[in-house]
């Protein structure tokens, strides 16, 4: 079938599981050390924000085995949270967040 | 295990769909708490209450909780009976604790006198996090269901595809609170 190359692939060990739950506890201690150390105030947001992408891609790829799953899920994954995120920048325009009207 | 040409079982094609919807939900009231933060005219505010060493307690217990759901659902996978039982019964007490924290920590702003229409950031705040609480309650009563057919001999390797559905709907519940404790929490 042309969808067989596509299919689903082995899930990762559980060795690899417990490694990304480090990696995730790790990624969240620095999230929170970041947020006491004064010196990193301006940069706040983009390295919480990697961070927290980070940590999503990792759940999401790794523990919802959408890394190994077939590309048809990742689509219906990924349109619903481009429509979000579309929802969002809109949202916030309309409400002038990015204009300092809001 | 019923596929169609896609070679994607109907119910996990229907959980990511399903999910796919709930990321517009969540995006929706982050927005809405976006827009209205900073914008309380009254107090407390949030700088004032947000505890954020009790709260990275508490994302730390569901971040490990995914931990024990991708463990249990492997067990299931392997027909490990024994290690099935112990991790499906984890995942939703792991929930029950995130809950109690959450339980105690509205208490807490109740307690300061913010009340759900006390101001604009506790309408957003209380909204967002109790969709995702009462998100977290659904699953902790699944994951229950599937722990109580686990420990009466009804789920095992031939029906894993039950536990890997419900396993996408938890890891989807933590993925919107590693959201949620950055927006909210973090980002004051």
């Amino acid at each position: 079938m042309e969808h067989t190359a596509d299919a689903a692939k082995a899930h990762p060990s559980n060795r690899t599981y417990v490694l990304i739950a480090v990696v995730l506890a790790v990624l969240t201690a620095l999230e929170v050390m970041v947020f006491y150390v004064e010196a990193l105030r301006p940069l706040l947001v983009a390295i919480l924000m990697v961070l927290m992408v980070a940590k999503f891609c990792l759940v999401v790829g790794f523990f919802m085995h959408l890394k190994y799953d077939s590309k048809v899920l990742s689509g219906v994954f990924g349109w619903g949270l481009l429509v979000a995120f579309l929802i969002m920048l809109a949202l916030l325009a309309l409400y002038g967040k990015f204009t300092g009207t809001g | 295990m019923e596929k169609p040409t896609t070679g994607i079982p109907h119910r996990k094609l229907a959980m990511w769909s399903f999910i796919g919807s709930e990321c517009m939900l969540f995006g929706s009231l982050i927005t809405t708490y976006l827009i209205f933060k900073g914008r309380s005219l009254v107090g407390p505010y949030p700088e004032e209450l947000l505890n954020i060493p009790f709260i990275t307690v508490t994302t730390f217990v569901l971040l490990m909780s995914s931990l024990t759901m991708v463990l249990a659902l492997s067990a299931v996978q392997r027909g490990d009976r024994k290690m099935s039982r112990i991790w499906l019964f984890m995942t939703p007490f792991l929930g029950l604790i995130f809950l109690l924290g959450q339980y105690l920590e509205f208490s807490h702003f109740v307690h300061e006198g913010l009340g759900l229409s006390r101001n604009l950031f506790s309408s957003s705040f209380f909204i967002l996090t109790g969709t995702h609480g009462a998100h977290v309650a659904g699953g902790v009563l699944w994951l229950g269901t599937l722990w109580f057919l686990s420990m009466t001999g009804r789920l095992n390797k031939e029906n894993s595809e039950t536990v890997e559905i419900a396993g996408l709907y938890w890891h989807f519940v933590d993925v919107v609170w590693i959201i949620l404790f950055t927006i909210i929490y973090l980002l004051q």
